[in-house]
């Protein structure tokens, strides 16, 4: 699964992207921002604040709750603001 | 017609204008989106840097547009964002909408720019004069803004 970074969450991860094989139990959206949150001190801090995090999968907007199985992009990042 | 760009150039609006003119069209309202210098003396904005979801934007644009386009009768209907390091002064954001009647021209414009604010992957930083740099936090009147047409 190709995971994505946008704004301060790429510049605390340390990435733009990575190329992860996530474990069956993460199912979510939530999940599997706990799960990468554990990944190095970088992903900590970039989500350390569930709050600040957005999310999209395959390049649709996805809330906490969606499942994530079959996804062949996850990107995370903070509220957009544009215009 | 329907227009959706995500560049780095500057755009010229009167050729955009004049793009959505013909004789069908009553009128065409628009709006456009300047880089602000900021309203902290101590901390001018130099620069804005934005960056975007490349691929995800035009989609979420383009379904903007659409969305804009299945609400009212529109003749035409342009958005263009810029993307990069931008100077104070510099317009960033631009959207249009041609119509028969001005009603309708002037409702897509209002949706059209409330509807990016929170729709569309785009971030941006400030660069201030003192060389610091800060990632601008997002506003809740924006999803306020954008909610009020229920996108």
């Amino acid at each position: 699964m190709k995971i994505l970074y946008f704004a301060w969450l790429r510049e605390k991860v340390g990435v733009a992207q990575e190329e992860l094989t996530v474990p069956a139990q993460v199912r979510t959206v939530g999940d599997l921002a706990l799960w990468l949150g554990q990944r190095s001190a970088g992903h900590a801090a970039a989500f350390a604040n569930a709050k600040l995090v957005r999310c999209a999968i395959n390049q649709e907007f996805a809330g906490v709750e969606t499942p994530i199985a079959g996804a062949a992009e996850i990107a995370f990042f903070p509220p957009v603001t544009g215009g | 017609m329907r227009r959706v760009l995500v560049q780095a150039q500057a755009f010229d609006p009167g050729a955009e204008l004049a793009r959505l003119g013909d004789a069908a069209t009553g009128g065409i309202a628009s709006f456009i989106g300047i880089v602000r210098v900021g309203h902290s003396e101590a901390r001018r904005v130099r620069a804005l840097v934005l960056e975007h979801y490349p691929g995800m934007t035009e989609k979420a644009l383009e379904k903007l547009a659409e969305e804009a386009q299945a609400r009212w009768v529109l003749t035409g209907c342009t958005v263009i964002h810029r993307m990069g390091r931008l100077l104070p002064g510099e317009a960033i954001v631009f959207v249009a909408a041609a119509s028969a009647h001005r009603g309708a021209a002037l409702q897509a414009v209002g949706f059209l720019i409330d509807g990016l604010k929170t729709n569309a992957p785009f971030w941006k930083a400030e660069e201030f004069e003192d060389g610091t740099r800060e990632w601008v936090a997002a506003r809740a009147e924006d999803e306020d803004a954008a909610s009020a047409w229920k996108v």
